[in-house]
């Protein structure tokens, strides 16, 4: 047995922690042995008799009508079965994502493209053959003839008087036009001690999956259902939207989720593919997979974080945060996601631009603008990396303005610890959280006076060092009422849990939410096993099938611990009443006098006095004549739970050094304290940190998604498309406080996205820190080794040279 | 993506090679580590109707020394040199010192330096080296053996003196100089060079006797830079001469412009990298 509890094959056993508690125990995941000896099940390793392949012709114009598609060429391609273009998709149902607001215009999204197309890698024909080669070798084949239009490739020239139309519906280009505040502000503006006007960019980045999308469709002719195995992060979702679109009774529909290598927010949307695949398997009578390639994953798959913040903030003469006042615009591209819509980008920027810090009045407008790009969906984050980014530049430009200390003006302006729950200016209400103090540990752990002392003696010698920080609060785990006020055409937030044991005292947790990296396996069964008094191994969590479990919302917005936690803890409960009611009879004891312990039923302060949970089970399930007559027989027990959400929050520093010769940036420290509550496993939550700050720092330093002026994607493999290595990742150095939450049902507060956060701002600060005395400002993102060499030879021609 | 259909072929010998490149005609591929070839392949970049997968003639595999000449047979891995002996690999030590900055760990595992030089990228590390050094490149073709010195053998973008039909067997290096040392700039660890900047400096009684300078990453070739080289040649190797060099290779080089770095920009780098490769050359 390994030192932390858990067995050889991942399993833990034995009496857990001291305490006999599972809920904060590093245990080794449950999914690991799985996924490190390369046994785990995706869904390109799914085998079927008769497996037929998959493979899209995508446009390779940003812009086009498609005036005739000649697919005889293509058909008569050795191993090729069938091409489908949108004429044979038979009876479907249009997507059409909506939000049901007056300013939001909902436009459809073709499955395949019927007359035009609007992005390059817009699916416009699919091809089925023997081989996934074969089915390549017909793609190539497909002769489209397209007339190519004026493509529209960036917010600027979406916006612009005279641009195309990318939906005859939006003209302008506006699909979103939401006035999210309207406080007077002007006379913060006019008093105030210091105004900081700015435009702050962050370029288009893409999730990079490990696994990109993929599906295998089968239509099972004895049960008369279809069967999708989807690389999703949403199994439900997709199988309402899918059985939607062809029209099929939902029961008829089963969605599965196998192993999922990552997902980051680009599988939390409904993929066209999805309905397709369903569509060709239907069509050749056999099963059919589609495995995108990196290269369809990178130009053609969902993409965000594309916005530009015109942004005013007033400020006192103590440096305290007044107003804000901002003109949010999001590149949303083509068309809309579904459920949340290409609105979910500007209406949460508009929602939670004051983040972490206090002030009064505010006024934002916050559009979604269309363009010839791949369409958003929300990426880990969504638009939170950028109005942490926002915000943290404005208080690092006012300090400077003010000559006040960059983390003084943070303490400043922070949430006090008396001030909660904080109602903020944009509307949120934010429960308790430790933000002053993960501050000041930050700046201890950095050594934040001596790294000062440093940087003043490295400007003499013209070395460059910045330090940066980023102060913010990650809303998590929020229920309907919360989602309601999207407006969406569904509203997510509950989640039910059943929880049920077999006569062999094992348990199984059926949840809706759907693991896809994030160990859910062990950490819903750590929750379940405190109030079942049962190692964790002895307790199986089953998701991502929605046959097998109870109608729910996958995973996404950093809800699975909290919202399915919180109903499998409620559930885990209620079967612990259960038993203790069976065990009570068995014992002749008061339910309220038992406890359940080690996998037995015990009565409080009378050891030996007990009976094992195994006799429980077999009593419910194979002896009911002996059950009294009040209690049914079985063991299960579900719950639903739906809060009203919780925020987490955390403070990220940085060191840089910048070398004044290439403009190359590196990160020399960086210190990340956080605060998620009670953690179930503390090494499942350092996971998401460290992955979350490498997503944070890539769209900071190298990853951007670029199309030329003309809408042709200049990104399209893993040599343009910047993903750091781990050797561009810094070591990252966790502190861990803990303000439990009230709203969780376990104390715990979601995290999964809080890296990704705060990274971004934390880096552009450090940059921005250390070549403020240059008069450089950092207000656009990705900071590229070039751009920043011009910016210091502009500012200071006597740098080049330097040593 | 997945490869156009391709016939594969595995052969034992050099001569079986060449006989079965000779029958597939021109436009049949040698496969040996296969790093650079087939991921373009698989991007269906290059659609070769045939491979000729040379990895197990076992002769071509060999890192030697014949007095002062190195011998790199044509399949020796990227990381046999990464690895390879100090003494085995004498004045040429920069090869030792360039073979981490070739791609990532698995690649210098499979990927050969034949399959390198034969490949023909001008930002490589062994393309930018053999010229650098004044290698010579031999081949064995239909019609026998030839030896091509580097100046001739490098033609243009993946473009090499190599005919259809002929099979690079060997590098060889003769000639080992006091001092060199390549430099280079890329995004990400592993990543082909933005710019490279390789220079080998031969000293006597404090002057310059030979300057050679190549940059990678400007051209259509790993290029020589003459330019440089006058400015060296006599030298003190001082850091002023090094600077002037260094500015005479950025003006002297015209590079394209690309996502990853603008024409500008890359000229600036040329002097920076040069200037670093030739202090550290120097510095040997």
């Amino acid at each position: 047995m390994s030192a932390d509890g858990a067995s050889p094959d991942g399993r833990a056993h034995g009496a857990g922690a001291d305490d006999g508690r599972w809920v904060g125990r590093s245990i080794r995941a449950v999914e690991h042995r799985r996924h490190l000896t390369g046994t785990g099940a995706f869904v390109d390793d799914l085998q079927r008799p008769g497996l037929r392949h998959l493979a899209f012709v995508r446009s390779p114009h940003p812009a086009a009508r498609i005036a005739d598609i000649d697919t005889d060429e293509a058909r008569a391609t050795p191993g090729v079965e069938a091409v489908l273009t949108a004429h044979d998709l038979g009876d479907t149902a249009p997507l059409i994502p909506a939000l049901a607001r007056d300013d939001f215009v909902p436009v459809e999204m073709p499955l395949l493209a019927r007359d035009r197309v609007r992005h390059a890698g817009e699916p416009v024909a699919m091809v089925v053959a023997a081989t996934p080669h074969a089915a390549e070798d017909g793609a190539e084949r497909v002769r489209v003839t397209y007339e190519e239009e004026t493509a529209v490739a960036s917010l600027e020239a979406a916006l612009a008087d005279d641009a195309p139309a990318v939906h005859d519906e939006a003209p302008g280009n506006v699909l979103l036009d939401a006035r999210h505040a309207d406080d007077d502000v002007e006379p913060d503006f006019e008093g105030a001690a210091a105004v900081v006007e700015a435009t702050f960019r962050t370029g288009r980045v893409t999730a990079v999956p490990m696994e990109g999308r993929a599906c295998l469709a089968e239509w099972d002719r004895r049960e008369d259902r279809a069967i999708l195995y989807t690389s999703t992060q949403v199994p439900h979702i997709v199988r309402t939207a899918v059985a939607g679109i062809l029209k099929l009774p939902e029961r008829r529909l089963r969605v599965i989720a196998p192993d999922v290598g990552g997902g980051f927010g680009q599988k939390c949307v409904v993929a066209r593919e999805e309905a397709l695949t369903l569509i060709a398997a239907r069509a050749v009578g056999r099963p059919v997979k589609w495995v995108e390639d990196r290269q369809e994953n990178l130009t053609a798959g969902f993409q965000g974080h594309d916005q530009r913040y015109d942004v005013r903030a007033a400020f006192d003469e103590q440096g305290r945060l007044l107003a804000i006042d901002a003109d949010i615009v999001c590149d949303v591209g083509a068309y809309s996601n579904h459920p949340f819509t290409c609105g979910v980008e500007p209406l949460m920027a508009a929602a939670e631009l004051f983040n972490a810090y206090r002030g009064s009045r505010y006024r934002a407008r916050g559009r979604a603008v269309a363009t010839h790009r791949p369409p958003m969906a929300p990426y880990r984050g969504v638009s939170r990396p950028q109005i942490v980014l926002v915000v943290e530049r404005l208080l690092q430009k006012a300090a400077r303005e003010l000559d006040l200390d960059p983390v003084e003006i943070r303490r400043r302006n922070l949430i006090p610890d008396d001030a909660f729950p904080y109602a903020t200016p944009s509307g949120l209400t934010i429960d308790p959280g430790s933000y002053r103090e993960a501050l000041d540990r930050c700046a201890a752990a950095l050594g934040y006076e001596a790294l000062r002392e440093r940087q003043r003696a490295e400007r003499e010698a013209g070395r460059l060092m910045g330090i940066g920080f980023a102060c913010f609060a990650e809303r998590t785990g929020y229920g309907s009422q919360v989602f309601s006020q999207r407006k969406m055409t569904m509203t997510p937030g509950y989640e039910t849990a059943w929880v049920r044991m077999d006569p062999s005292a094992g348990v199984t947790v059926a949840i809706g939410t759907s693991g896809h990296g994030q160990q859910h396996r062990t950490t819903l069964a750590q929750i379940a096993a405190d109030e079942l008094g049962l190692d964790p191994g002895r307790i199986e969590v089953i998701q991502g099938d929605t046959d097998a479990t109870p109608y729910g919302w996958g995973t996404f917005a950093s809800r699975s611990t909290v919202v399915g936690g919180g109903s499998t803890k409620l559930a885990a409960i209620r079967l612990a009443e259960r038993l203790k009611r069976i065990g009570a009879h068995m014992l002749e004891a008061a339910p309220e006098d038992l406890e359940l312990r080690g996998g037995r039923v015990v009565v409080r302060g009378a050891p030996g006095h007990e009976v094992a949970l195994e006799d429980v089970a077999r009593l419910a399930h194979l002896e009911v004549h002996r059950l009294p007559e009040d209690i049914e027989p079985g063991l299960d027990a579900h719950a639903s739970f739906d809060p009203p959400g919780t925020f987490s929050n955390a403070t990220h520093g940085a060191v840089v050094r910048l070398d004044p010769e290439t403009g190359a940036v590196t990160i020399e420290r960086y210190v990340v304290v956080e605060d998620c509550g009670v953690m179930i496993n503390p090494a499942v939550v350092e996971g998401q940190v460290r992955g979350g700050v490498a997503q944070g720092i890539a769209a900071a330093l190298y990853e951007e998604v670029v199309h030329a002026d003309d809408g042709q994607p200049q990104t399209t493999n893993l040599m343009d498309y910047l993903v750091p290595t781990a050797r561009e990742i810094p070591a990252v150095e966790i502190e861990h406080l803990e303000t439990p939450s009230a709203f969780s049902e376990t104390g715990a507060k979601g995290m999964g996205e809080g890296g990704t956060m705060g990274a971004p701002a934390c880096i552009a600060t450090a940059v921005a820190d250390a070549v403020a005395h240059l008069g450089i400002e950092i207000d656009a993102l990705p900071i590229t080794p070039e751009w920043l060499l011009q910016a210091l030879e502009a500012a200071r021609p006597a740098q080049r040279g330097a040593a | 993506m997945k490869p156009a259909p391709f016939d594969y072929h595995r052969v034992d010998t050099v001569e079986d090679a060449l006989e079965r490149l000779g029958e597939l005609g021109d436009d049949a591929k040698v496969l040996a580590g296969g790093q650079s070839l087939v991921p373009m392949m698989n991007f269906r970049i290059v659609r070769p109707p045939a491979l000729v997968d040379i990895t197990r003639v076992p002769d071509l595999k060999y890192v030697a020394r014949d007095d002062g000449t190195l011998r790199i047979g044509a399949l020796a891995l990227h990381r046999e040199i990464e690895h390879a002996d100090d003494d085995l690999l004498g004045g040429f030590g920069v090869l030792k010192a360039a073979a981490p900055l070739v791609g990532h760990f698995p690649i210098r595992a499979r990927g050969t330096f034949g399959g390198s030089v034969a490949h023909g990228d001008p930002a490589s590390e062994w393309c930018m080296l053999t010229m650098l050094l004044d290698g010579e490149i031999v081949a064995r073709g239909p019609d026998g053996e030839r030896v091509i010195p580097a100046a001739d053998f490098f033609l243009g973008f993946f473009t090499t003196a190599l005919e259809p039909g002929e099979i690079l067997t060997e590098v060889r290096l003769a000639d080992p100089p006091d001092g060199a040392a390549i430099e280079e700039f890329a995004r990400r660890h592993g990543d082909f060079a933005i710019v490279a900047a390789a220079a080998a400096v031969d000293v006597e009684d404090g002057a310059c006797t030979r300057a050679r300078v190549v940059v990678g990453g400007v051209d259509e070739v790993p290029l020589r830079v003459e330019a440089a080289e006058e400015v060296l040649a006599g030298s003190d190797l001082g850091a002023e001469a090094i600077e002037e060099a260094a500015q005479a290779a950025a003006r002297a080089v015209e590079p394209g412009s690309d996502i990853h770095g603008s024409a500008e920009y890359r000229k600036k780098l040329t002097a920076v990298l040069l200037r670093r490769a030739l202090t550290r050359a120097v510095g040997r």
